[in-house]
């Protein structure tokens, strides 16, 4: 999942959202976004927004609950992109 | 037991100066935060003259982390989170653990309106169709208590967290309820302050009333003039003030410096009735506040040594100096010194009271006395009842012991804080 083509681009946009008593470079493919990497439930939001403008994609309300991890928020937008 | 009040830190983020050291500096030397903006101009605005913190990046660095600053559109949220942190380190306090809050510590932070443009950002969005892209951070920027909230949350304040509002009377109500709460034993300690937005969104619906300034928008310094000949107007302003408030007690066990002590005061409002209204006071309810604030702090009126009045440089200051005279029964000579703020801040509106008790208290520690900038050619209403020489045009070195502001606004509301320098 670390050679995925928008892994880079993902954790760039998850990184500024990580409280400041997480390091950084512990974030891998299976990180659960709020109970490892104590991201607040409400910038979960934020980062929904962060990806749509990124890759240009719309994520519905049950992508967003489906999102645990890193690896399922790339699933998630290769499915939009259409390259699965 | 009746706890006694004092303030232990200060905090601002005003148009003359971010932060105390700047801020004192600019009040004892007269330096005007009002400017001329273009933007209020190309909008049609009949005053083109606004008052309005320049934050430095540097300065946003220190008090917002990264992720705080995206999105952070709300201007008050700004001044207001910048000016209560500096009146807590200011007072040496320390940030709570993770695990428990400081239970004994309270924010009460008032505003008029919140995050005016983050709200206009949002209504965009929404007309548009597009309420699914507003993002977490539009209701914590546009609640009415988001700067208790937020300021709460950054620190660690367990105790009361939240907001009042009474136009521009807010920031000094905000300190007398917080001081009432540590008078009554509910809190140990107080962050207590009020913040006001700016630009032309806050600032419009004044310019459609006729009440700005209509001064030469070329000569900025000179067109709010407080108590003066030519006063024709407010100039808008906005910002912050915070101060520390704490029990005398919790003060002097954990050895912190006191600015001041407060005595007491009194809020009310004139009802609307009486010659009051919508905009303008009831001439009895400012006396009869003026007068319960002397009562409440159990100061005589011959002891009060300065004022720092409303003023706010329209055509009803006469009006505001008629109703002291008579609350105190002083007049002429006897008239104690009197200053108003916002010919250098403007009119901070729901700032206002915060930002100018924090000048009351640079005052009454430092022992000096503020000058009145564009005051040399009182208004002849004023000097047909006070001496002149009660309106200082210079600021000076003078030792001031008891001192009361005041502050009135829209909805015919009035406050009074009788503040006193602590001796120690």
């Amino acid at each position: 999942m670390k050679d995925h083509a928008h892994y880079a681009t993902l954790r760039e946009i998850i990184l500024p959202y990580l409280p400041e008593d997480i390091d950084p470079s512990g974030i891998g493919p299976e990180s659960l976004l709020i109970e490892e990497l104590n991201i607040n439930s409400a910038h979960l939001v934020d980062i929904v927004l962060d990806v749509e403008d990124r890759f240009d994609i719309r994520l519905e309300d049950t992508d967003m609950q489906q999102m645990h991890s890193v690896s399922d928020a790339l699933r998630i937008i290769d499915t939009k992109l259409g390259n699965t | 037991m009746k706890q006694r009040v004092v303030v232990t830190g200060l905090g601002i983020c005003a148009p003359n100066g971010i932060g105390i050291s700047e801020f004192s500096e600019a009040m004892f030397r007269g330096r005007s935060g009002i400017r001329y903006m273009e933007t209020l101009r190309q909008l049609g605005f009949r005053c083109p003259l606004g008052a309005a913190p320049e934050v430095p990046q540097d300065i946003m660095e220190r008090y917002f982390s990264a992720l705080e600053r995206r999105g952070l559109t709300a201007t008050g949220l700004i001044y207001g989170a910048m000016a209560g942190q500096e009146a807590w380190y200011d007072a040496g306090l320390d940030v709570a653990p993770p695990e428990e809050p400081d239970w004994d510590t309270g924010v009460l932070f008032g505003t008029g309106i919140l995050g005016v443009d983050t709200f206009r950002e949002a209504v965009m969005q929404v007309d548009a169709g597009n309420v699914r892209r507003l993002g977490s951070t539009t209701v914590p920027q546009t609640m009415g208590s988001g700067v208790s909230a937020w300021l709460a949350g950054k620190l660690g304040c367990g105790n009361w967290a939240s907001a009042n509002s009474s136009a521009c009377s807010t920031g000094t109500e905000a300190i007398l309820q917080a001081s009432w709460h540590i008078r009554q034993g509910r809190a140990l300690r107080m962050l207590v302050g009020s913040c006001s937005d700016s630009g032309p969104y806050i600032w419009g619906g004044f310019d459609a009333m006729r009440i700005l300034s209509s001064l030469d928008p070329a000569d900025p310094a000179a067109a709010s003039r407080p108590m003066s000949a030519r006063a024709s107007g407010f100039v808008p302003g906005s910002g912050a003030g915070a101060l520390l408030l704490e029990s005398l007690e919790s003060a002097r066990s954990r050895g912190a410096r006191i600015y001041a002590e407060i005595l007491g005061g009194a809020v009310n409002n004139g009802g609307q009735r009486g010659g009051g209204s919508m905009t303008a006071a009831n001439a009895e309810g400012v006396r009869r506040c003026i007068r319960g604030s002397l009562e409440d702090a159990g100061v005589d009126s011959g002891a009060i040594d300065l004022i720092n009045g409303h003023l706010t440089a329209t055509t009803r200051d006469p009006e505001e100096i008629r109703n002291w005279c008579q609350a105190l029964g002083r007049s002429g000579r006897d008239f104690p010194l009197i200053n108003s703020s916002k010919d250098v801040l403007g009119h901070g509106l729901a700032a206002s009271g915060s930002m100018e008790s924090v000048g009351t208290v640079l005052q009454l520690s430092q022992g000096v006395i503020y000058g009145n900038t564009n005051a040399s050619d009182l208004h002849p209403e004023i000097s047909r009842q006070i001496d002149p020489a009660c309106v200082p045009v210079k600021s000076r070195n003078h030792q001031v012991n008891i001192a009361a502001k005041a502050s009135f606004g829209f909805g015919d509301v009035n406050s009074c804080i009788i503040f006193s320098r602590h001796n120690t």
